[in-house]
């Protein structure tokens, strides 16, 4: 069954450009990619909790290429199939009007593929080949409408995700080298063995520096407001809200946590990278008037909420005290799940705006509650999470990590978090003065554009962002979020699973 | 060693000329610059000094076999990571070409309407 979730994306995304040649506007290409992320979201909740492994080629794991299916993966997997549905239900409608339809979602399909095989891998060059393919069609996809804005920015993405691969690469030769296995489960066992560490830590520092160019991490930043906000609104949502994650913190944390055993100081220099993109990223967000950079901005922050959470969980694992370590992956799982649910909300949200006035500069417009109350109320809602006032799912995870930094008495951190906190909700307030309340200030364009295929998607996510909250509570936090930080605490049972020691 | 050292020298100078360099193609050369030396060094890896193909004959034992041949696993590696750079590298042209359809010059400092 594993294999499917590559083919299937993977068969269509080559389909669908073919299908373009004989017929060009068709409503066949959104129906196709709606029904397959469908079946994929259908497919993923069954296998949830599910832990199981697929040799390919029969090939026992050391020697060939293996999925893995644990806990973690499984709610990645969710994730991904999740959000991909409902930004592709908003782009039935948003994109119709565009060119080229079927190689945008042809393009939309390979990301995904991409996506779920960097999820599902459990070797290393193979997960670095699902990387390329899931980042090369989101170069693409970013200069999609092909003005001059557009191919600058993904020009800019496509040098720093090159460079990122490079590093990646040039790590994963290195430990190569000195390993001699490319198995994740596999390196876990001989990492250990090796005389010379030194290597280790220099491949270890390869990885940081190239899949935190993927994920933005502050000093690397500098690509994603620029593509995130050029980018078509449906691949704004995607990129914000599951590439960044997938292709930055979870292959990095995979690798770290599972296959190199915590090397020195890594999640040392993870936690304070952390803390700086959370705090910088939001910092930087409160002067941005235009709201897709805004939101961008706050990626950016946000991203560093979950590496402080996975980085503290690995500072709790080398110092003895697993039960708190569990507390802060748990944080740091529950706000990637969490950030991906309200930043898709809110892209999708600032698209649906870009509608109605013809512009994003949070200066020239306001009053959108006047003129479309259900977006106007769901964009509220996306805010109000992200800002983390309670009972939305934000301030849940955010009380996690916070929990777990003053219980591990790292109370610099807890400070930081608090504080960026109270500068994420400085800069959603100003949104909802400027866009939410009041009156109706700049030209209305399209006022008839508002149709339910563009707020039909608002509400889910809406939904999902007032019910994700009760993942706090523990009967629903033991089953799909301890299962999660428990894969990356427990490396042996990992190594366990896949080599079945 | 010297040659691993080599391929660093090369991966720096692609680094440097990344960073550096204002021309969007000499951008563009710099990342090719950077793959190349990534895949010589992986080639390094597995290279061993009068090695033999590694092919199972008939007639020869695995220790035998283990003693003379090279590592074939990162060979290829690089096959599939030279592809992969195939692809960045006609993208990244491509993007150039309209770049430069848009604003006649390929100088990175004055393609410059998104501020960063």
């Amino acid at each position: 069954m594993l294999p499917l979730f590559v083919a299937i994306p993977l068969g269509i995304g080559f389909l669908l450009p073919l299908i373009e040649e004989f017929r060009e506007r068709t409503k066949l290409f959104a129906v196709t990619v709606l029904l397959e992320t469908g079946l994929l979201l259908a497919l993923s909740l069954v296998k949830f909790g599910e832990k199981s492994i697929y040799r390919m080629g029969g090939w026992p794991p050391p020697i060939g290429i293996n999925y893995v299916l644990d806990g973690l993966s499984s709610l990645v997997l969710v994730v991904i199939s999740g959000i991909a549905f409902v930004t592709t239900l908003f782009a039935m409608t948003y994109m119709s009007e565009y060119e080229n339809l079927g190689k945008f979602y042809g393009l939309f399909s390979l990301m995904l593929a991409g996506m779920y095989g960097v999820a599902l891998t459990g070797d290393v060059f193979n997960m670095y080949v699902y990387l390329e393919v899931a980042a090369i069609s989101s170069y693409a996809l970013v200069g999609f409408n092909r003005g001059p804005e557009e191919l600058e920015a993904s020009f800019k993405y496509l040098i720093m995700g090159a460079v990122g691969s490079v590093f990646i690469l040039l790590g994963i030769a290195m430990l190569y080298g000195s390993v001699g296995s490319l198995n994740i489960a596999d390196i876990s066992v001989r990492v250990s063995e090796v005389a010379d560490q030194s290597f280790i830590l220099l491949s270890t520092a390869l990885f940081i520096v190239g899949f935190g160019l993927k994920a933005a991490f502050i000093p690397f930043h500098s690509w994603l407001p620029d593509a995130h906000s050029s980018a078509p609104t449906p691949i704004s949502a995607m990129l914000s809200g599951v590439l960044i994650k997938v292709l930055g913190v979870y292959a990095l944390s995979r690798l770290l946590f599972n296959g190199l055993n915590l090397p020195n100081l890594a999640p040392q220099i993870l936690t304070w990278i952390g803390a700086g993109s959370m705090f910088i990223g939001g910092v930087i967000a409160l002067g941005q008037e235009d709201l897709k950079r805004l939101l961008a901005y706050s990626s950016i922050s946000q991203m560093g909420y979950i590496t402080l959470g996975l980085g503290m969980g690995g500072i709790f694992i080398s110092q003895g005290k697993p039960a708190i370590a569990t507390l802060a992956l748990i944080g740091g799982v529950f706000h990637l799940v969490n950030h991906a649910t309200y930043k898709s909300l809110l892209f999708l949200f600032s698209g649906g705006v870009e509608r109605i006035f013809g512009t994003r500069d949070l200066s020239k417009i306001g009053g959108i509650t006047r003129i479309s109350p259900v977006s106007g109320a769901t964009g509220t809602i996306g805010t109000l999470s992200i800002s983390g006032l309670p009972p939305f799912n934000g301030f849940w995870s955010k009380l996690v990590i916070v929990i777990a930094a003053i219980w591990g008495g790292l109370y610099p951190i807890a400070g930081i978090v608090l504080f960026t906190s109270a500068i994420t909700l400085a800069y959603y307030l100003k949104v909802q003065r400027d866009l939410f309340m009041g009156d109706v200030v700049g030209e209305i364009v399209e006022k008839g554009k508002i149709s339910p295929g563009i707020y039909v998607p608002l509400l889910i996510l809406a939904l999902c962002c007032i019910g994700l909250g009760l993942l706090y509570l523990p009967e629903f936090r033991g089953v799909v979020l301890k299962p999660a930080a428990l894969a990356l605490q427990e490396g042996s049972e990992y190594t366990k699973l896949v080599l079945g020691l | 060693m010297l040659t691993y050292l080599l391929a660093f020298i090369l991966f720096a100078i692609g680094l440097y000329s990344v960073i550096n360099k204002r021309n969007l193609i000499k951008i563009i050369m710099g990342i090719i610059i950077m793959e190349h030396a990534v895949n010589a060094f992986l080639i390094l890896i597995g290279y061993r000094v009068s090695g033999e193909a590694p092919i199972l004959e008939k007639g020869m034992t695995v220790t035998e076999f283990v003693n003379s041949a090279m590592d074939p696993l990162p060979q290829a590696l690089v096959i599939t990571s030279i592809v992969i750079g195939l692809g960045v590298v006609a993208l990244m042209v491509a993007l150039a070409v309209r770049l430069y359809q848009h604003y006649g010059t390929f100088d990175i400092t004055e393609i410059r309407k998104l501020r960063g």
